[in-house]
């Protein structure tokens, strides 16, 4: 409580002029500079991210068009919404959205962690197949759904061929046929990104340490045992990240889709965010489609959130 | 001596900068033209030398494959780009690139240049350059017509096996079909038939998904069966009319078609997957645009007197698909000057010969009341019959937003069977009164 500094902690007075702040910066508190810092970066996050979601919202109420800009902008009220829920179309579209993100993300984890436990075993030439096996991933999807386009060929393609070769079905018309298609799409969707869910897989499983499995091993616990009750709850919160990071990439799939079928047969194809693009891109009905961009975003917002909350109960 | 020879130098530098220079201030000007990338396209840039060379303006061509081209195109007249001073558009933009200003209005240009629509084919000049229809608002100049067709294995038809196979199952001569029956009897004729050793297929149709290919293809069996757009001109009454009795045969035989005789995964094709299938020797038939035709006339393998071609049946009336285009100034070209000296000079008689002779479709009198064109080409007769009954889509400016609701409806039906074409129809107007509402027509 005195006023008294001892000289031998006090700062030398030269030093402490040269730590003082410049003379433009004096009388800045840290929270101004901090702010002044990260403006730039709040400012682009405002512009880019913030605004046009509000502005989304906005144009869903109304009966915009951004091929005419000349035109009148009527408020709408909820009619976009009411319109887009009452459809029986847009109902197909997200069905054909379900099935595909949910199919796709079963097989693939399935597959992926399969093919994650087998090169985790160290075998010899395990870092080339590593390699191999991630190439489709590091190809553009809208190339891999050309490429798969000629490989379903019913005629030439060599899918139609393999499966004739074990069935005797005759050729198959993968993407024409109602029944097929879907499981095309599922089927190329695996093959590219199975190789992404082993990778995290992966580092989920080289993250576990080994006297865990040494003291499964000194416990006489079998293989299965070791797996559900050591492995599987490691790696689980890996399992889950690449689920949502590949379920919201295919809840908005587009590209790939487009090339291999445009949709069809019919819409059997047609997943929402194909649909979306021709609203608002094609037909131009701005309005409508930023009402269904609105409906699409809560749905993977509140979806995501759920599935958030539910891994973080399982890294607890 | 020295001095001489550089003075020398230096006077003939000089009197070559003075010679170059009216030269090289013409290369200075240029225009882009903007068009769908295809044999015509070649076949233009090959006309475009001539302009070059009489005016000194450096052509520029931007072609996009027919795929992208009316995303690509649409979006750059959307958003008032100046990359096209000309542009060849499709002939159902003409109502968008006229009511949202994307086109310069050319009616004082044509009557200051003597430039007469009265020399043009009536149904091109309304299809390719009028807005309203049946108007006399030009926003283009018919630049190429264009309507769809059919070719067909002329060697298989007159093959004796062929024709004694095909009288014993049909009962009738292997012919050129006349009508939508008789192109599905000689179609599914075809269908699974060994030909030298090999598996044929009946016809390649338009049944693609995401542009406007099927829409292509149903329409050209839809019109000849009587289907109409209104009941009345310009009041959008489609009921009665769009789902008619009539509309659903048309569309029921399409289908039939497709069931029958197309090949194996011909279920997305357009034009370069018919050329294809065609020309590889799978299919008897080929649905397809006129303009490919002289492609196929000149190819090693189904060129000659292998392919024949014939106009779109009929059913209750004649009727083909338009297709083709008129060539517009852009509004936003900062040129605009240079290219209606290029749309005045591709208006001459003389360079509409050349154009068709190039194997671009000119639609002028002059080449087409020429008493030598029918025998000018294998497929010319038939491009004349065809020009003289075809039907165009909506030309809206809302047109793609009718077209994609065409398109799904069609291919519901068509190749994913999904209900009838009844409701597939009845669907389709509750799509169209939709948007017309929206669009404040109705």
């Amino acid at each position: 409580m005195s006023d008294h500094v001892d000289d031998s902690l006090s700062v030398p007075a030269a030093s402490a002029a040269r730590r003082r702040p410049p003379r433009a910066v004096r009388g800045l508190s840290d929270r101004w500079i901090a702010t002044l810092f990260i403006a730039p970066s709040i400012v682009l996050l405002l512009a880019i991210n913030i605004f046009p979601l509000i502005w989304t919202v906005y144009l869903s109420f109304t009966n915009f068009r951004a091929n005419q800009p000349g035109r009148e902008v009527n408020w709408l009220g909820t009619k976009n919404y009411a319109r887009l829920l009452g459809s029986e179309d847009v109902w197909s579209y997200l069905q054909a959205t379900a099935h595909f993100v949910v199919w796709t993300m079963l097989i693939q984890v399935a597959i992926g962690l399969g093919l994650a436990l087998l090169v985790n075993k160290n075998f010899k030439g395990a870092p080339v197949w590593t390699t191999i096996i991630l190439i489709p991933m590091m190809l553009s999807p809208a190339v891999v759904g050309t490429f798969w386009t000629y490989l379903y060929q019913p005629q030439t393609g060599i899918f139609s061929y393999i499966v004739d070769f074990f069935t005797g079905l005759g050729p198959i018309d993968m993407i024409g046929s109602v029944k097929l298609a879907p499981w095309a799409i599922v089927i190329v969707d695996t093959w590219m990104w199975t190789p992404y869910i082993m990778l995290l897989c992966l580092a989920g499983l080289r993250s576990i340490p080994d006297y865990l499995y040494e003291a499964a091993e000194v416990d006489r616990a079998g293989p299965f045992q070791t797996f559900w009750y050591i492995t599987l709850p490691r790696i689980l919160p890996f399992l889950m990240l690449a689920v949502l990071f590949r379920g919201i990439e295919n809840f908005k799939m587009f590209d790939m889709v487009v090339e291999l079928t445009s949709g069809g047969p019919g819409s059997t194809t047609e997943l929402a965010s194909i649909n979306l693009k021709r609203e608002a891109f094609e037909k131009w009905r701005t309005g409508y489609a930023s009402a269904f961009a609105v409906i699409l975003f809560v749905t993977v917002f509140g979806l995501g959130n759920i599935y958030v909350k539910a891994l973080n109960r399982v890294k607890q | 001596m020295m001095s001489i020879h550089r003075a020398a130098m230096a006077a003939a530098l000089l009197a070559g900068t003075a010679l170059c220079a009216p030269a090289a201030m013409a290369q200075d000007k240029e225009l882009t033209l903007c068009w769908a990338a295809w044999d015509p396209a070649n076949a233009l840039v090959e006309l475009s030398k001539d302009f070059t060379a009489q005016s000194g303006v450096k052509m520029n061509f931007e072609f996009v494959p027919w795929t992208n081209f009316a995303d690509r195109m649409l979006n750059e007249l959307n958003s008032g780009g100046k990359l096209c001073d000309l542009m060849i558009g499709d002939s159902q933009w003409i109502g968008g690139g006229a009511t949202y200003g994307h086109y310069v209005k050319l009616n004082d240009f044509f009557d200051k240049e003597g430039i007469t629509m009265d020399d043009f084919l009536p149904a091109a000049v309304d299809a390719y350059a009028a807005w309203p229809k049946g108007s006399t608002n030009y926003y283009a100049l018919p630049a190429m017509g264009d309507a769809v067709g059919w070719v067909y294995r002329k060697d298989w038809f007159e093959r004796p096996e062929i024709r004694e196979a095909f009288q014993a199952e049909v009962g009738r001569p292997l012919d050129v079909p006349k009508t939508w029956d008789e192109l599905v009897e000689v179609a599914r004729f075809f269908q699974g038939r060994e030909i030298d050793g090999e598996t044929r297929y009946g016809a390649a149709i338009y049944t693609e998904r995401g542009s406007e290919g099927i829409t292509m293809g149903v329409t050209n069996a839809l019109y000849p069966y009587g289907f109409k757009y209104e009941n009345t001109p310009g009041k959008y009454d489609m009921d009665g009319a769009v789902n008619s009795p009539d509309a659903v045969a048309g569309l029921e035989k399409y289908k039939e078609l497709y069931e029958c005789c197309t090949p194996p995964g011909h279920s997305d094709a357009y034009m370069t997957e018919d050329l294809d299938a065609y020309k590889s020797g799978q299919t008897a038939l080929q649905m397809n645009f006129f303009a490919f035709f002289p492609g196929i006339a000149k190819d090693p393998n189904v060129g000659g007197d292998t392919s024949g071609f014939f106009v779109n049946p009929s059913a209750k009336v004649a009727a083909s698909v338009l297709g083709g285009q008129g060539i517009s100034v852009v509004a936003y070209s900062d040129k605009q000057d240079e290219a209606l000296e290029y749309i005045k000079w591709f208006a001459q008689p003389d360079v509409q010969k050349k154009w068709w002779s190039l194997g671009g479709y000119a639609v002028h009198n002059a080449v087409v009341e020429d008493p030598s064109f029918p025998e000018s080409t294998p497929f010319a007769g038939q491009f004349l019959e065809a020009m003289s009954n075809v039907k165009d889509f909506w030309q809206e400016p809302i047109y793609a937003e009718l077209l994609l609701a065409m398109q799904k409806r069609m291919h519901d039906y068509v190749v994913a069977d999904q209900g009838t074409a009844q409701e597939a129809l009845d669907k389709l107007i509750e799509d169209w009164t939709v948007s017309f509402e929206d669009d404040g027509k109705l």
